[in-house]
């Protein structure tokens, strides 16, 4: 079942006097529980993708949807509730609140729903455990590697048990242990949480965590393995087109 | 509430910077209320004055004195009911750095027409039959620690010597206006050692129908126009006025100096906080990423510039009170009840409020309008 639908998407930026398209009636479906990585080089439009899947950009036309809720026609209110409730967002530097501690960074989705103090603690104790920091609740993000703020990110992004989590460059910052075990955070979310992970990586090695790997370049799907285009998987070439 | 540990946790961020736009606020409204207070103290010392007491003093100038046979001519005067005199001392207690006023006062008929000045009857009674006696406010007691029974030796310098006086009594004005902290004692003791310098300072009248001082005015000054000594005669109230006259325009230069100095602290307080939100435009971007709305954003800027303006306006206008209470400052008779009014703290805390307003609403605007995805591509 498709928990991101995403049709005839068109998407362009003006940049001084010129317009640059970066999708032309772009259509795919991410299904719920798949693990998709993004791939392609700066500017091939794979960030683009994860912030109108947000809600954090709108398109400039076409539809985006995600669990039912049609995601472009929606408020600036009305999103941020809805990204509140149902997106956990993780960005390559990490970018935690320097003046809050661990604890405090996971807890700061939590203010926004209707949970008491206790319950906040209760929950913030079980993400930053999930991610394997429950020693360091209480330290600042200047205390922490580079890893353990990403795993902190990590945490504040499922706190509120999102429906879906984007990743954008998540392993960008990191030494290759400190990746694997941000890689290793990922699959088990997947698989063991059934989250909807979506990651933009330029990383061969991230990308091979995922159970998709799609392949973009100046807005064009180019490969593609287990995703559905158009109607269903592998129906439709017509993925995304160049302008 | 929630919400309030990333309030303090944002304030905390820069410490110093926090706490010297805190101190700006504090210094600002602190300045405001003291100037402002001036100017209430001297409207309230004429609006508290009696309409039924006029005052006669020499017309050339207010320290040159009348000749003590004016007295029984004023009482003589229509409508006047009771005519009593004082004189300034301007003597010096000690190493002379806490001043008060110290009146030469004829006692019987001071007492009578200043129903104000309470005093015990015993006290009263003990003061007016003794000639070195005096009287204290009760403002002099909390300054100097005297006490009924005490001798206090007072060096004079208008009237050169060492004066020594025996506290008889303690008295409590019935309006904190009038002062609690004069020092008077009876004028015959003054006269005695200098008849010949020792004349009346100034004259009160208690007349018997308000309505009829300006007649009595003219009637007395119309008698002395002629002789050595000519008089200005006006009703108690313009006599406040017109000593509070003798500073300029003074209410105008304090509020025009008061209102100047929180427009200086307001761009001050503005400018701290455009600056802490510029710093934290990722962090606004990653708010509004996890779910944060603008109003939500909006607010949580706006709490902050409240935060830090209500802060300093308690300890501005705390400062501004307590001020009387710790120096002293008042004493002496110039500015007799100087004290922090309702209305002036009120005013303080509206302009603390406007503060919040003014040095938040446009940070807190620009954060609102933040659009996240520039903002990230940014940091990113």
């Amino acid at each position: 079942m498709a928990l991101v639908e995403i049709r005839n998407v068109d998407k362009s930026f003006k940049r001084e006097a010129q317009t640059v398209d970066v999708y032309n009636g772009l259509t795919i479906d991410f299904d719920e529980g798949s693990y998709t990585a993004l791939m392609g080089p700066s500017g091939s439009g794979k960030s683009t993708l994860l912030n109108l899947v947000a809600g954090l950009d709108k398109p400039t036309s076409g539809t985006v949807r995600v669990a039912g809720a049609e995601v472009s026609a929606m408020t600036a209110s009305q999103l941020a509730d809805w990204r509140a409730r149902t997106i956990g967002f993780v960005f390559q530097s990490y970018n935690l609140l320097p003046v809050l501690t661990a604890h405090q960074n996971v807890e700061l989705p939590l203010l926004l729903t209707n949970l008491n103090k206790k319950e906040r603690a209760e929950r913030t104790a079980i993400a930053l455990g999930v991610v394997g920091l429950s020693d360091r609740m209480d330290h600042f993000p200047r205390q922490l590697s580079g890893g353990q703020e990403q795993r902190v990110a990590i945490a504040r992004a499922i706190v509120a048990d999102p429906t879906l989590i984007l990743l954008d460059e998540p392993t960008g910052q990191l030494d290759a242990k400190s990746s694997e075990e941000v890689l290793e955070l990922l699959r088990r979310l997947n698989e063991e949480f059934h989250k909807t992970i979506m990651i933009v990586t330029h990383d061969a090695k991230a990308a091979e965590h995922a159970k998709t790997i799609l392949h973009l370049e100046k807005g064009v799907l180019l490969e593609r393995e287990g995703v559905k285009m158009g109607g269903g998987i592998g129906t439709s070439g017509a993925v995304g087109v160049a302008g | 509430m929630k919400f309030l540990p990333l309030v303090i946790a944002n304030l905390k961020r820069h410490k110093l910077r926090t706490i010297l736009t805190i101190c700006s606020v504090a210094l600002a409204l602190f300045l405001f209320a003291s100037l402002r207070t001036v100017t209430t103290t001297l409207s309230a010392g004429s609006e508290v004055s009696s309409a039924s007491r006029m005052i006669t003093q020499n017309a050339t100038a207010f320290v040159i004195p009348l000749p003590q046979t004016y007295a029984t001519r004023l009482a003589a005067v229509p409508h006047v009911q009771l005519v009593t005199w004082a004189n300034w001392f301007g003597g010096k207690y000690g190493d002379g750095k806490k001043f008060f006023a110290q009146f030469a006062i004829d006692p019987e008929s001071y007492l009578k027409i200043y129903p104000e000045i309470q005093i015990p009857a015993d006290q009263k009674e003990a003061f007016l039959k003794e000639r070195s006696s005096a009287i204290i406010g009760e403002g002099l007691v909390r300054a100097f620690g005297w006490k009924v029974g005490d001798n206090v030796t007072i060096q004079g310098t208008i009237f050169p010597g060492d004066w020594t006086f025996t506290i008889r009594g303690i008295y409590h004005p019935t309006l904190k206006e009038y002062g609690d902290d004069s020092f008077m004692f009876h004028y015959d003791y003054l006269y005695e050692k200098y008849p010949d310098r020792v004349t009346p300072g100034w004259f009160i009248m208690k007349i018997d129908d308000p309505a009829a001082s300006p007649v009595v005015a003219k009637t007395i000054d119309d008698q002395f126009r002629n002789s050595s000594a000519p008089t200005k005669t006006g009703t108690e109230k313009a006599f406040a006025s017109g000593f509070a006259s003798m500073w300029g325009n003074v209410k105008l230069l304090m509020s025009t100096i008061g209102m100047a100095v929180v427009f200086a602290i307001l761009l001050v307080t503005a400018n701290a906080m455009m600056m802490n939100q510029r710093e934290r435009t990722s962090e606004v971007a990653v708010m509004k990423t996890v779910g944060f709305s603008d109003r939500r954003v909006f607010g949580l800027v706006i709490i902050e510039a409240a935060v830090i303006s209500l802060t300093g306006a308690v300890l501005g206008l705390g400062a501004a009170i307590l001020l009387p209470i710790v120096t002293g400052f008042g004493q002496g008779g110039f500015l007799p009840g100087f004290h922090v009014t309702g209305g002036t703290l009120f005013i303080g805390a509206s302009v603390a409020l406007l503060l919040t307003v003014a040095s938040g609403i446009f940070p807190a605007w620009q954060a609102a309008r933040l659009p996240v995805v520039q903002a990230l591509r940014r940091v990113e």
